[in-house]
């Protein structure tokens, strides 16, 4: 088996007359957090999209644990677990309820006893006999990450898992974030927000306008940045510096 | 064998939702109870039928009524399932994708029996009696279930292409009112030309008759075929354009 835990070459996809990738090339390591970086309509939704089985590029390839996600979606499926961008818990549902469901149809056993295990784990114990719409952002994404675990799958994907969060629900979910990495597990994580990037991931690729326009661990990043110019003052540059400037530098080539 | 298995959590899991707000079967059993209600007690002195028990008159075509409007939480359900990304969840998960669509389908089933059981245990209230045997209860249940089938299919498209939840129920309006413009409450016979030829050639007719026929104790005739025929060719062209639909579905 490859060491790659994710692959894409050369993904393309429009909708209509929209072309949103153009061609994008992505290798993500195992059991690596591996940040997806990119503005709102960057093309972030639509990789994981393709990277999950439900779309299908117009071009190029995709792989996951290196099955290709068009020819063998089923066996993509049975290691993937994705965490899109709205939580996709069910409301009407208890917070158990919503596991033991997920837990039932991934056929593992004893979905009850996975269930108050995870309940335990991401601290719903106390709301698991609650109606989910009545749970806070933090804890609602707590649970639908949770509900991605079951079955242990060897590659999750986050779609934007902080965003529409308090400060206080992002640092519950990074927290969830770096457990789960610890365990082994690959994550591909796309966000809009640099510091998040920055704090999780273990490389990083920034996304504009459906392409790559750079990637690698953050100090290779850092090394991107133009050196500073007035020596007396040494500041390091900041994530989101790095990505003003790269975006900004690639805006003006294209325009030109 | 996986497909049956997934449909049966979800239709679980759908059932468990109308437990939770009884107020989808009630609302829907309410509205046509109420119909009900004016058509015997109301203007119904003022109808001639031409028999003596009105609720026996009324009754199926208020039974079409309250499947008409039932189908419609089913369209709700499944556009909350797609705009939540429920139904996205699913397809990346090793789920048979066509159990996604049954689980809903079944649950409008259970559910609008349940609704229908409600109204006809009210119009036994109200006077309604059958002669019919067990054959005959059997068969008017079968062509309530497949007219039931065939509405919910219809209902899973705008449940599927709407852009708002308004945009998804909306379709069950002009099949509400479609048993008004036929042989379910007044006889065809004093409507004028264009409106009788409408009201005579539409399914709701066919099944009408063919219900009334069903629990009267009457030979049912020719009208059960073409019952029949209505309501399968519209579950089929139904599914042939849900399906359409779903398979735009990320």
């Amino acid at each position: 088996m490859t060491n790659l835990a994710i692959q894409t070459k050369g993904l393309k996809k429009a909708f209509k007359d929209v072309s949103v990738l153009n061609g994008v090339d992505l290798d993500v390591r195992r059991s690596e957090i591996f940040a997806l970086l990119g503005s709102n309509g960057a093309g972030k939704t639509t990789i994981i999209n393709i990277l999950s089985t439900l779309l299908i590029p117009d071009s190029g390839t995709a792989s996951v644990g290196g099955f290709d996600t068009q020819r063998q979606p089923e066996r993509v499926r049975e290691l993937i677990s994705l965490t899109g961008q709205f939580t996709a818990v069910d409301g009407m549902l208890t917070g158990r309820e919503n596991l033991v469901f997920v837990a039932r149809l991934r056929a593992v056993p004893n979905p009850t006893q996975i269930a108050d295990q995870l309940l335990g784990q991401f601290g719903l114990r106390d709301a698991a006999g609650k109606r989910v719409d009545t749970y806070s952002g933090g804890m609602t994404r707590r649970l639908d990450i949770a509900m991605s675990l079951i079955g242990t799958p060897a590659v999750i994907f986050l779609d934007e898992p902080t965003t529409g969060l308090d400060p206080e629900g992002r640092l519950e979910v990074w927290d969830t974030i770096k457990k789960l990495a610890e365990g082994g597990t690959t994550i591909l994580l796309t966000t809009q927000y640099l510091d998040e990037a920055e704090l999780l991931a273990d490389r990083i690729a920034i996304l504009h306008e459906g392409r790559i326009i750079a990637g690698g661990t953050l100090d290779e990043l850092k090394r991107l940045f133009p050196p500073a110019k007035v020596e007396y003052i040494e500041k390091q540059p900041t994530l989101e510096e790095i990505f003003l400037a790269i975006v900004g530098k690639k805006t003006e080539e294209v325009a030109t | 064998m996986n497909a049956l298995r997934d449909t049966g959590i979800l239709v679980g899991r759908s059932m468990r939702h109308i437990q939770r707000s009884p107020d989808t079967i009630i609302t829907v059993a309410i509205m046509p109870i109420m119909l009900m209600l004016l058509f015997v007690y109301v203007f119904g002195g003022a109808i001639n039928t031409g028999t003596d028990n009105k609720v026996n008159y009324m009754l199926p075509g208020i039974l079409l009524i309250a499947i008409a409007s039932g189908v419609a939480y089913t369209a709700m359900r499944l556009f909350t399932d797609k705009q939540k990304g429920i139904v996205a969840r699913l397809h990346s998960m090793p789920v048979s994708r066509s159990a996604v669509l049954w689980g809903h389908v079944l649950t409008s089933l259970v559910s609008n029996a349940v609704s229908l059981a409600i109204i006809i245990l009210v119009a036994l209230v109200m006077g309604f009696r059958s002669s019919a045997g067990l054959t005959a209860w059997l068969a008017a249940a079968g062509i309530l279930t497949l007219f039931t089938f065939a509405l919910t299919w219809l209902a899973v498209v705008p449940g599927l292409t709407a852009k708002s939840v308004e945009g998804a129920t909306a379709f069950s309006y002009p099949l509400i009112y479609l048993p008004f413009i036929s042989a379910a409450f007044v006889p065809t016979a004093t409507m004028p030309t264009p409106v009788r030829v409408f009201a005579e050639h539409q399914p709701v007719t066919a099944i009408v008759n063919s219900l009334r026929a069903l629990l009267g104790g009457q030979p049912v005739g020719i009208d059960i075929w073409t019952a029949l025929a209505w309501c399968a060719g519209i579950a089929i062209l139904a599914y042939f354009f849900a399906m359409r639909a779903y398979n735009r579905v990320p």
